[in-house]
């Protein structure tokens, strides 16, 4: 018996798409990354409750450290010292808890599968999260910085350059770890951990009070943890306009390290 | 078997694909399908039907490279899934099970979003309309009914024009007139030369759709062929040389036909007055039951009879009991 195809000389009727073959090529690769980076920035500033993590805490912290003593003695001026240390915030907030929970969830949902069968493909997907969570950034660090300037931040000009080229490590290095957390636990289980991570390394992490207000005990992990050495780089260099090797070696340790990690272990459904 | 000269779209040789180590195996693995081949050819819907858990979803998520095999031979579209890139990729539709669309998107701009992947989509517009996806196109996927949720899918598999479509469970969740406009589709695409393959686990979705039907049980292949040829499949040995048919008919209640039909006629009254005479029914057994009938004076409000369905040449084919 012979399987025949019935291809010849039809059409779809009615679609306007008479005599059209099947298929197509795939869009350009860079033009599906950006997308994608567009569709996921897009869903992530719809999102009140990320909006919250990624905006409002922040500056609220930032509002609250200046007008107590927690940063004394560190700089010039209390918001000298919050600023830096909030922005490291918010690469914690958008890369780590908000970029881990919503693939967590879409992990569940199966949109990652989905996702990975069309010509964007899994390469795709984290590029064009990468690309979301740097826009995302850098729109926090315009209205943190913006509001920090009216309560009379005064940064050090140097600091600029390494600061932001910091945030994006820091950027890279929370995102590995959120991946590392949405890719091997239930999204409730990422949710929970990523929000309870942002608390603890928010208030004890060495993000935005140095480590040296911390507890003896806490000070020597602190400066290991991405969290302190994200917050101290970016102290020093908007404080100082310099940065010292140390922790940014902490930072590209953390981002191979989770990096690789989220690669093995990742599991797509 | 003959096979069409043109090259099919997916041809799967001896696919294992093995799962775990599993916990409540002890840490050891799963062989969740075992040495599975099947072909798909352009133009064709190509069924792959078995019960749940059967391998199905696990053969063509191996097919898509969403899962990696063990063991075997896949070519799609002359390619290697598992190495296979965009390019590919861009030739092939996947509905999934689940559906994989985000719970916070609306329709519209998702598929604008996923028609962006390609360089040439199948205008949106046009999907859209086809579809009915107007009529829910401003409310987010979670709040879609499951119908809705199978048309936005298909409309997502479908955007980049497909070669080759993969459709997991098409049918789920739709209600009458969605499973009506999207089995309307699948027959003009099949028609424009798209090679479909979809499982089911709904012989009524394999007999009204599929040019060719692959049996799975337990990962194995267990029968295939044309519908018309599955139900020319040889009957169990204790069912006899002749087919089962079932005669229905409805007439007055509590009729006793012991000694009209022969002894392997089994007749059962499900509900009062409507009969069902299920066995190797011959024209000589038509003759004594309506002469019975004409010898009291009696006339059936209806009578039909029904050969084999789909569904017994499964259930013997894959067994009857329940696991």
């Amino acid at each position: 018996m012979t399987r025949h195809s019935a291809a010849l000389g039809n059409t779809l009727p009615g679609s306007g798409r008479q005599g059209r073959p099947l298929g197509s090529a795939p869009a350009p690769l860079l033009r599906r990354i950006v997308l994608q980076g567009k569709y996921e920035t897009i869903t992530m500033l719809r999102n009140g409750e990320q909006l919250i993590l990624a905006i409002v805490l922040p500056l609220l912290a930032m509002v609250g450290l200046t007008v107590m003593p927690l940063l004394d003695g560190f700089g010039a001026s209390r918001i000298n010292v919050a600023v830096p240390g909030i922005l490291a915030l918010c690469a914690m907030s958008t890369a780590f808890t908000g970029q881990g929970i919503s693939t967590g969830f879409d992990r569940r949902y199966g949109v990652l599968r989905f996702l990975s069968t069309t010509p964007l493909g899994r390469t795709g997907l984290i590029a064009g999260k990468i690309l979301a969570v740097l826009a995302v950034l850098a729109l926090q660090v315009l209205v943190v910085t913006a509001v920090a300037l009216v309560l009379g931040w005064q940064p050090d000009p140097l600091g600029w350059a390494p600061g932001l080229a910091l945030l994006v490590l820091g950027a890279a290095a929370f995102t590995a770890l959120g991946l590392l957390v949405a890719g091997t636990v239930r999204p409730e289980a990422t949710l929970a951990i990523t929000n309870l991570l942002w608390i603890l390394l928010g208030a004890l992490g060495g993000i935005v009070i140095p480590a040296e207000r911390l507890p003896a005990l806490l000070q020597a992990i602190v400066h290991l943890l991405p969290s302190g050495a994200l917050g101290q780089a970016l102290r020093e260099a908007f404080l100082a306009g310099s940065v010292s090797p140390g922790p940014v070696l902490v930072l590209l340790l953390w981002t191979a390290i989770a990096g690789g990690a989220a690669t093995r272990w990742f599991k797509w459904n | 078997m003959v096979r069409s000269p043109e090259s099919p779209v997916l041809s799967i040789s001896g696919l294992v694909k093995d799962v775990g180590p599993l916990p409540t195996l002890d840490g050891k693995m799963l062989r969740v399908v075992s040495g599975l081949s099947l072909v798909a050819e352009p133009g064709q819907v190509t069924a792959l039907l078995g019960a749940n858990g059967a391998g199905k979803t696990t053969t063509i998520e191996c097919a898509q490279g969403l899962q990696k095999r063990t063991h075997g031979s896949i070519s799609l579209l002359g390619e290697d899934p598992d190495t296979a890139g965009a390019a590919l990729r861009a030739r092939v539709g996947v509905m999934l099970q689940d559906g994989g669309l985000p719970p916070s998107a609306r329709p519209i701009p998702l598929l604008k979003h996923i028609a962006g992947m390609y360089a040439d989509p199948w205008p949106v517009g046009e999907l859209i309309e086809r579809l009915g996806i107007d009529s829910f196109s401003r409310t987010s996927v979670r709040r879609l009914s499951g119908g809705q949720k199978q048309r936005l899918a298909l409309a997502a598999a479908l955007v980049g024009n497909p070669e080759v479509l993969f459709l997991d469970e098409p049918s789920a969740g739709l209600d009458p007139q969605s499973r009506q406009l999207v089995f309307e589709l699948i027959s003009e695409l099949r028609n424009r030369g798209m090679g479909i393959i979809l499982t089911t686990h709904l012989m009524d979705d394999a007999q009204r759709l599929a040019d060719y039907v692959y049996i799975i049980d337990a990962g194995r292949n267990v029968a295939e062929g044309t519908v018309a040829q599955l139900l020319q499949h040889p009957l169990p040995p204790d069912a006899g040389e002749q087919h089962i048919r079932t005669l229905l008919f409805e007439t007055e209640p509590g009729l006793d036909f012991t000694g009209v039909l022969p002894d392997g006629v089994d007749v059962t009254e499900a509900r009062a007055g409507s009969y069902a005479a299920t066995g190797a029914l011959t024209a000589a057994d038509l003759a004594a039951i309506t002469a019975w009938w004409a010898a009291r004076g009696i006339m059936p409000r209806s009578l039909s009879l029904e050969a084999r369905s789909l569904e017994d040449v499964f259930l013997d084919i894959s067994g009857r009991e329940i696991r």
